[in-house]
């Protein structure tokens, strides 16, 4: 056996095993994302069940209706603002945009930070999905923490707003 | 096992009691539920990007991210790094928050934090290319005040999750 011969063996064993495990990379990677494909798959029920929700309490609820549960005791429209921001979701645009017209109805500004905090952060229209997904324990006590947040950095946030300016 | 297909089932008896109100409600308030049906549309198909880029990070995640890796950057001892992690992307972290609890079941999976994820879902709260809009409706100084508590109030979430879960 020639040395050429060797070294041609050993060049086409090594170009076999970067094939081989190119193939196996290729493989690797389309096994990835089946799986992804597939974990969100099992997701989907649940997520199409939320949107359809949203979809019902976008068309049955208005912003004059919103506005018509505060009292005008601060306290309680703060609990109110945040209780309504739990109910809904979406885009958070949409929060800003009612939120302005409840400036507007002249809603108490804490109402309104509450009810912009707890509508990204509390979710109880996404509750089954989030329980569903991540256990129950933790979506009950994120939720009910983050309702009580909600309510806290509120305060917080307008009461320093007022301090500073 | 058991759990994951106890998961598969619950999405579908989800599914099909809000299918099961909206046939109901069909009777009673008709021009509703197509209003509710063309919204619901809608908001589907605004999101699909957001769906398929989920998808996209699993599968990347599936592929170069091992649970070795995920325990190291957010997982137990992970510490500061952690946290400024979960921040940090879930300030960045786009489309609606039940599109992310997947991806987000299969990070806690391979050994990530409650607590982390709870922060994680909390800075979504922080939405960095809405600032202008937020700006313009409630002004700066309340935007940037706005922005501490909520990094400050994930914290404490997370921390206080993260005790529970224990």
């Amino acid at each position: 056996m020639t040395n050429r011969s060797i070294s041609t063996r050993v060049a086409d064993k090594e170009v076999s095993m970067t094939n081989r495990k190119h193939n196996d990379d290729k493989k690797n990677i389309v096994s990835a994302f089946f799986k992804a494909f597939k974990s969100f798959g099992t997701s989907l029920p649940i997520l199409l069940g939320v949107i359809l929700v949203l979809g019902l309490c976008r068309a049955f609820v208005s912003v004059q209706m919103l506005s018509a549960v505060f009292t005008g005791e601060l306290l309680r429209d703060t609990v109110i603002g945040a209780l309504i921001g739990s109910i809904f979701a979406g885009n958070a645009v949409n929060s800003y945009i009612i939120g302005g017209e409840l400036v507007r109805e002249n809603i108490s500004l804490i109402a309104i930070t509450s009810f912009l905090v707890a509508w990204v952060t509390v979710g109880i229209i996404q509750f089954p999905a989030e329980a569903t997904l991540l256990g129950r324990r933790f979506a009950c006590f994120r939720n009910i923490l983050g309702y009580i947040l909600a309510i806290l950095v509120s305060i917080a946030t307008v009461k320093t707003l007022g301090i500073i300016q | 096992m058991k759990k994951r297909n106890g998961a598969k089932y619950n999405g579908i008896y989800f599914l099909g009691t809000v299918v099961f109100i909206y046939f109901l409600l069909f009777f009673f308030h008709p021009e509703n539920i197509e209003k509710s049906l063309k919204i619901s549309a809608l908001v589907l198909i605004k999101i699909f990007p957001s769906l398929l880029l989920i998808i996209l990070l699993m599968g990347i995640m599936n592929y170069l991210v091992n649970p070795g890796t995920v325990s190291k950057y957010v997982g137990k001892g992970s510490g500061i790094k952690g946290w400024f992690l979960a921040i940090f992307t879930g300030m960045l972290s786009h489309g609606p928050v039940y599109a992310w609890y997947p991806l987000l079941r299969d990070l806690r999976n391979q050994g990530m934090k409650s607590g982390l994820i709870a922060a994680f879902l909390y800075n979504r709260a922080i939405k960095i290319p809405l600032l202008p809009l937020m700006i313009y409706y409630f002004g700066t100084r309340f935007v940037l005040i706005f922005t501490c508590y909520i990094v400050v109030a994930s914290i404490v979430q997370g921390w206080i999750i993260q005790m529970i879960e224990k």
